[in-house]
């Protein structure tokens, strides 16, 4: 059976989460959406498959921070699933989770990922932030959200113009799809079921040079040798290990010498299983990764993978 | 990379494809930047890692994945990827 696709909405406390939400919900597109929230009241609108959990996160023992088990959003996953099976509620085709305004979106990102009933049912879709575009990026939480973000969805764009502020996002995300918005009002096509996507839209950031007040900045590293994919993982992980707190995003396609190149994306600590694409999106062959982090030195980086990579001759 | 995400994904994305052959150079690639700290890892019958100090510590991991904290706690210092140290050693 096909796995459920999950929509991760998240975004800063008063960003517009709820608002974009309850108006989503009310398109004759969504009826099929069952929706995990914090606040019931909020939402505002009757829904059959509306339901609440609590934030109660699991920290495994030998764990980081960000590769916590979010135990409340496992348990209403499993449960919405069985009682799907049993006819117990009607049918969904998707889910969609809208987190707190101070929520950090890795746990959940590693709750799908990991938690073993949970991978085999669902799927992460993607990850949706509202950012406000009168408030702007006021916080280090929404810092995050936004460069874990697969699409940006600027609000309350009736009340403040959003120039500066795009182009601040675009250089936190570079390959996040950016919409702008006003009274939640966006169609369900432009957040869901995004068949125009091209996994291999690999963003190259054009802006190298931006780095923010908090010290997160997105770079792309190009590399014009093959790289041997044992070593490639063993300095990623190791990476991970040392940094990964400060290591939000990584993307990128590998030339590891197959037909076409591998796709490669993690948020923190998780990685997705690396995917084997069948064709290069153009002539340019070269490995390309962009990193989305806090306080990373690109040069150090970009030396430390040859490093590993020259080792593997 | 947390202790149980090697348990609970069935493979290790670093891990995936390339059989024993990939899984015996990844011995001699991870025993290359260990080497700088004091350590050396082993394959334990395909399965499983060896991981040792030379004061005669050992531990078992799963995958890569996990390598890395049970490696820092054995050396009792942060391995990092970036150390400048480390990476003219393996030059």
């Amino acid at each position: 059976m096909a796995k459920t696709p999950v929509t991760l909405v998240t975004g800063f406390l008063g960003s517009g989460k709820t608002t974009l939400i309850s108006r989503l919900l009310a398109h004759p597109d969504m009826g099929e959406t069952a929706v995990i929230v914090n606040e019931l009241g909020e939402i505002g609108i009757d829904h059959h498959l509306l339901r609440r959990v609590d934030e109660r996160t699991v920290l495994l023992d030998s764990g980081c921070v960000c590769c916590t088990l979010r135990g409340d959003l496992a348990d209403e996953l499993r449960d919405l699933d069985s009682r799907r099976t049993r006819g117990e509620i009607p049918d969904f085709r998707r889910v969609v989770v809208e987190t707190t305004g101070l929520a950090d979106p890795a746990p959940i990102v590693y709750t799908l990922a990991a938690e073993p009933v949970v991978r085999h049912h669902f799927e992460l879709e993607g990850i949706v932030a509202t950012v406000d575009a009168q408030g702007g990026l006021v916080e280090d939480e929404s810092l995050k959200q936004v460069a874990v973000a697969d699409v940006l969805v600027l609000t309350k764009v009736d009340v403040a113009a959003a120039d500066g502020l795009e182009s601040r996002l675009r250089a936190l995300n570079p390959g996040a799809e950016i919409f702008e918005t006003a009274f939640g009002e966006i169609e369900p096509g432009l957040l869901f079921d995004r068949p125009g996507k091209d996994p291999r839209d690999v963003a190259v950031p054009e802006v190298q040079e931006h780095v923010h007040d908090s010290g997160i900045r997105a770079f792309s590293l190009l590399f014009d040798e093959q790289l041997d994919w044992t070593a490639f993982g063993i300095w990623l992980t190791m990476l991970l290990q040392a940094r990964g707190s400060d290591l939000l995003r990584v993307k990128g396609l590998l030339n590891v010498g197959g037909e076409g190149p591998l796709l490669l994306n993690g948020v923190q600590h998780v990685v997705h299983p690396p995917e084997h694409l069948d064709a290069w999106p153009d002539d340019d062959r070269r490995s390309r990764i962009v990193f989305i982090g806090r306080d990373l030195d690109p040069e150090a980086v970009e030396r430390s993978l040859l490093a590993f990579n020259a080792a593997s001759h | 990379m947390c202790g149980l995400c090697g348990v609970l994904l069935n493979e290790h994305w670093a891990e995936e494809g390339g059989g024993r052959r990939a899984r015996g150079f990844r011995v001699v690639l991870v025993n290359r930047v260990l080497d700088h700290y004091g350590l050396s890892l082993s394959d334990w019958a395909g399965s499983v890692y060896t991981l040792r100090d030379r004061k005669g510590s050992s531990a078992v991991v799963t995958d890569v994945g996990t390598l890395w904290a049970e490696a820092e706690k054995l050396a009792g210092r942060p391995l990092d990827p970036l150390d400048p140290g480390l990476l003219s050693a393996l030059g």
